[in-house]
């Protein structure tokens, strides 16, 4: 494991883990300004800078948005400059939606932007190494910090679910054995190393691919967690609500009704034949002028590029409007399901062009509830045509391990690009020897002694 | 007690190490006796006739960049040089040579007497005299003793020294010299623990006995720069050194007699270095291998006497005989001294501060294979490094230690005082975690202002290297300052290395990133003099500019790295008080004493939570004084 102790930008979610109404991720380093800053559209607007100019002691509305540059939540930014802070470094406190959703993709977020993830008490050791706790108070953060860092090293290894150490060690062994051929022919370049079996390219490629699987495990453990986003969309009076109430009314709701605090969007969670399901119901948007309409279509859109699954909705009886073209022209062919309600009435024009783009519809009667299984079936179907394999095991819960398999990536790309470039040996060690620590970091297991010995386990060498 | 003679500093041992401790301390100013047992055997090359190879020639490097000495040796008397490891990074390049042992201890010899304050003399050492935790001098065998500030202990392999070959053992140093019996004991006396290595050496063989048109001929190079970056390399006449392989019928007749093996009879007891076997463990370990290289190796060119590299062996002689006759090549060779193994003692390096001085007797410092290392270049680095700071101690100023990231010097001594080692240590490149920084090419770059700041560099020696430096500084300003613009030039030039042309104008220094841009392309498109720009500027800014982005990563890692290094921990501190610290943590943490958090983190059972808990109780005592 690495031994972190220096002035680097630490982040991590500072409020009790829960449903309150309100977290707080905190940011604190000589970089914690600039950070937030990569990830903070003040007003909506993204204003590269913004955070750099502002007093100390202040704060700030605007949103959240993530490396893909999408929204993440909306938020409250205090900048609060050293010295006149808890840790007496620079420190950015972003104040989001309660809940851990919300809380975990902020911090996502900032970890993407340069932060790194707070070890255990870290703060607070901080803020006692710069001076601002008490000599009284040291016992007692001596204490926090052993307590911690054992519990948290304790959970590490017992996190290590469902063979992620195991998946993670094959990779890291494959990468030592190449570390092991290179080192080798690097200090002794007289004696007999035997030519790598493997190809390099071949196996950067691999070691690559199976790192970003264990990520892609993460999403897929996400929405196993959070449940899988699936917007219910559609023109008024097409029955939205009537459709969201007769899967509620089959399901049981584990979670209640969550009114976000300035967005009127229903969600509710349901339990599909296992897999959650987060549904958004865009009937919460009250389209009662023409005005307000036009910021419910804003706020849709938005719905739907947070979706996993988006259910679309029309009226079966009445046939396609202008309004569901609009509508239509909007969605992502790949996640969007055609749901025709009413279907226990009479049928109107049919779909046209609409089944080419999404496929037959499936038939319900919200008020009758008929058709429901038929789209219980196409959600589970959808849900794994977007890899959300039921079958294979979420590896990655842990956003410390996470943020290792992502550095860990981005090691073995540039090894590999390195590699492909034609760059010499020293140099494309340089980020295997990262590679390797950042896996070791998952795992527990320390490299360079390894190699060593490894060249003397593996190849007759000495004059 | 009655002193005989006094001297600022004693060495004692005139090896690899002791030679540079011994030049080191006199040019600093001070008064040195340097003892060996024998005036004949200064700089003696008991092992292989070759000095640099992979991590090793940047050591040598390095200690020229400081003001040492060995660069200079080897230069003066190398009998073939080459640079290994080009093909595989600017970081790894190493240069090698051939050395003629007896005109290198000639040399060696003629320099130490011409050093002012230094007497070169022959004498064993047999007791090292102590005042309470202080040294005062050294006992003679000749019932003589000396007075001394600082004592330098850098006995190589003679410490208790045990020979074998095949069962037949005796008590004897390398090459039938006197072991070094007393001194063990009184370093004993003194409380040191001593653990016991093991080495070996091959047998040599007459020259002319060899059928080389059975072997492989391996030339040499010809070299602008050798070891040392002060004077040019001189252009000696080169001999070539000879490859042949072992047979399976070799490998029958190791397996026959095994029984006759010290190593497999437990006869020798000695840990032995692993990147360093004999040939019987070549073929006891790797038993599907069906042959192994054996490199003919002259010893000098006034002598036929040839080193067989590869083919180290404690075997009895007549088998070693039997066994090198079925080498083609050596069919009717004839041994002039037959290979052989030694057990030694050796000091545990955890009792070693980061001066080399023992942490338990001031003054007292050790250098060289008795700090459990093995190889001429390790045991001068270290003799070079003991040698300033007995200086700098007796001067009263602050201790020069070279940190992991400025030097492999640095990276050897934090090993051993900070992982203390259980086989004879070898320095590996794999061992530095900053190894682009800590290329042969910019030793100077690195540590010659601080030998110029000790005294060993002189003023004419550092004003052409500020020359060097000048010039690289201004060669990378223009660079930066010059414009390449997207001519059809320019862009011809590219497309004929299949490269995508330039779309904009960029300066010349990103221009010199893209491969198979060189400066002498360069300058067809800029105004760069570069008929005036000497190859080794030439050399530095390319290197510095194309692998900026990797250097650049490093150099952050670097800095920090020196955030934990700067965290000392006071010397008085108890351990054994922090319950907070694991156990073993406390226990290692005791033993090892180290003088930066950075270092305690780099003792093995030592946690991040350890750390810490450390850094705590730091900032805790820093204020409790306050």
């Amino acid at each position: 494991m690495k031994i972190r102790f220096d002035h680097d930008t630490i982040a991590a979610i500072s409020t009790p883990l829960g449903e309150g109404g309100l977290a707080v991720i905190r940011v604190s380093g000589d970089d914690a300004v600039a950070v937030v800053d990569r990830v903070f559209a003040p007003g909506g607007k993204v204003k590269p800078g913004f955070l750099g100019s502002v007093a100390s002691h202040t704060v700030h509305y605007g949103y959240i948005h993530n490396r893909q540059g999408e929204r993440v939540d909306e938020v409250l930014v205090t900048v609060m400059l050293a010295p006149r802070t808890f840790t007496r470094e620079d420190t950015v406190e972003i104040s989001c939606h309660g809940g851990i959703v919300s809380a975990q993709r902020v911090l996502e977020a900032v970890l993407g932007a340069g932060a790194r993830l707070a070890e255990p008490g870290e703060f607070t050791k901080r803020a006692f190494l710069n001076g601002r706790i008490d000599l009284a108070q040291a016992e007692a953060v001596i204490d926090l910090i052993r307590a911690k860092t054992e519990a948290s090293q304790a959970v590490a290894l017992t996190n290590l679910r469902g063979g992620l150490s195991e998946r993670v060690r094959r990779i890291r062994e494959a990468i030592v054995e190449v570390l092991t051929y290179l080192e080798a022919s690097i200090d002794f370049p007289e004696d007999e190393i035997p030519p790598l079996e493997q190809d390099l390219d071949q196996l950067l490629t691999w070691a690559r691919s199976e790192v970003a699987a264990l990520i892609e495990t993460a999403r897929t453990g996400r929405i196993y967690r959070e449940g899988l986003a699936t917007v219910i969309l559609g023109r008024p009076n097409v029955g939205k609500s009537s459709l969201l109430n007769a899967l509620l009314g089959e399901e049981r709701a584990i979670v209640t009704q969550i009114p976000g605090t300035t967005r009127d969007i229903l969600e509710e969670q349901i339990n599909l034949r296992g897999l959650p399901l987060r549904i958004i119901d865009t009937a919460g948007i009250r389209a009662t002028t023409d005005e307000v309409e036009r910021i419910g279509v804003t706020r849709s859109i938005e719905a739907i590029e947070r979706a996993d699954i988006i259910l679309f909705l029309v009226d079966y009886s009445s046939g396609l409007t202008p309004e569901d073209w609009e509508v239509a022209a909007t969605l992502p062919v790949g996640r969007t399901i055609l749901v025709a309600n009413k279907a226990d009435l009479p049928s109107g024009s049919g779909f046209g062009d609409l089944v080419e783009r999404f496929g037959e519809p499936v038939l319900i009667s919200a008020k009758e509830h008929t058709g429901l299984d038929e789209l219980k079936d196409r959600i589970l179907e959808k849900a794994s045509v977007i890899k959300v394999d039921r079958t294979e095991t979420v590896l990655v819960t842990n956003l410390r391990h996470l943020e290792a398999l992502r550095q860990a990536c981005e090691s073995l790309e540039n090894a590999h690009q390195a590699f492909v470039g034609g760059m010499p040996a020293d140099l494309i060690t340089i980020d295997l020897h990262a590679a390797v620590a950042y896996l070791g970091e998952i795992t527990g297991d320390t490299a360079s002694a390894d190699v060593i010995d490894r060249i003397f386990a593996n190849f007759c060498i000495g004059k | 007690m009655g002193f005989a003679q006094s001297y600022d500093v004693v060495v004692i041992g005139a090896g690899h190490a002791g030679c540079e401790a011994a030049v080191a301390t006199a040019k600093m100013g001070l008064r040195t006796l340097l003892l060996t047992l024998s005036l004949d055997n200064v700089g003696l090359m008991p092992c292989n006739p070759s000095i640099g190879g992979a991590a090793k020639g940047q050591l040598v490097r390095e200690i020229d960049a400081l003001g040492g000495v060995m660069g200079i040796g080897v230069d003066q008397n190398y009998i073939q040089i080459r640079m290994l490891n080009t093909s595989k990074g600017p970081a790894v390049h190493a240069l090698r040579a051939q050395v003629d042992k007896i005109a290198y201890m000639r040399w060696m010899k003629r320099l130490l007497e011409a050093t002012p304050n230094l007497d070169l003399k022959q004498g064993v050492a047999t007791k090292i005299l102590t005042q309470g935790e202080r040294v005062v001098g050294v006992r003679l065998k000749t019932e003589i003793d000396i007075a001394a500030q600082a004592v330098i202990v850098a006995t190589g392999t003679y410490l208790r020294g045990l020979v074998h070959y095949g069962l037949v053992h005796y008590s004897s140093g390398p090459q039938g010299q006197h072991p070094s019996v007393e001194l063990a004991h009184s370093l004993l006396e003194l409380g040191f623990e001593l653990q016991r290595f093991k080495t070996g050496t091959p047998p040599r063989i007459h020259g002319d006995t060899v059928n080389y048109s059975k072997t492989t001929e391996m030339p040499g190079e010809e070299l602008r720069r050798g070891f040392s970056f002060r004077a040019p390399l001189p252009q000696r006449r080169q001999v070539s050194c000879w490859l042949t392989w072992t047979t399976q019928e070799t490998h029958e007749i190791i397996r026959r007699n095994l029984d006759k093996a010290p190593m497999y009879t437990g006869e020798i007891t000695g840990i032995g270095p692993r990147y360093c076997p004999s040939l019987e463990a070549k073929v006891y370990e790797f038993p599907d291998k069906p042959s192994h290289q054996i490199f003919i190796e002259p010893e000098g060119l006034d002598t036929r006497e040839m080193y067989l590299a590869g083919f180290s062996t404690s075997l009895p002689e007549d088998i070693q005989i039997e066994m090198i006759r079925t080498v083609p090549g050596l069919e009717n060779v004839k041994i002039m001294r037959p290979g052989y193994a030694i057990e030694y003692d050796a000091l545990n390096p955890l009792d070693l501060k980061p001066n080399l001085e023992t942490k338990a007797i001031r003054g007292l410092f050790c250098a060289g294979q008795i700090n459990g290392t093995s190889g001429y270049e390790e045991a001068a680095a270290q003799g070079l490094m003991a040698g300033i700071n007995a200086a700098l101690m007796i001067k009263g100023a602050e201790p020069l230690v070279l940190k992991r990231s400025q030097a492999y010097i640095g990276v050897l001594i934090d090993d051993l005082v900070t992982k203390g080692t259980r086989e004879p240590y070898r320095l590996l490149t794999a061992k530095a975690e900053y190894r682009l920084l800590l290329r042969q090419d910019n030793a100077d770059l690195r540590l010659t202002e601080l030998g110029h700041q000790i005294g060993l560099i002189s003023d004419t020696e550092y004003a052409a290297f500020l020359r060097k430096k000048e010039s690289i500084d201004k060669l990378l300003a223009k660079l930066r300052a010059e414009t390449i613009q997207p001519s059809p030039a320019v862009n011809e030039k590219l497309a004929g290395f299949g490269q995508a042309p330039l779309q904009r104008a960029v300066s010349a220094e990103v221009f010199l990133r893209r491969p198979e841009i060189n400066l002498s392309l360069l300058s067809e498109f800029v105004e760069l003099e570069t008929e005036e720009i000497d190859p080794e500027v030439a050399e530095q800014v390319e290197l510095q500019v194309k692998y900026s982005g990797y250097i650049e990563r490093q150099q952050e890692q670097v800095e920090r790295f020196l955030k934990l290094e700067a965290k000392k921990i006071p010397p008085d501190l108890q351990y054994e008080s922090l319950h907070g610290l694991s156990s073993e943590a406390r226990e290692k943490l005791a033993r090892v004493r180290p003088e930066s958090l950075g270092q305690a983190a780099r003792i093995s059972g030592v946690s991040p939570a350890d750390i810490n808990y450390l850094a705590i109780i730091l900032e805790q005592r820093r204020r409790g004084k306050a």
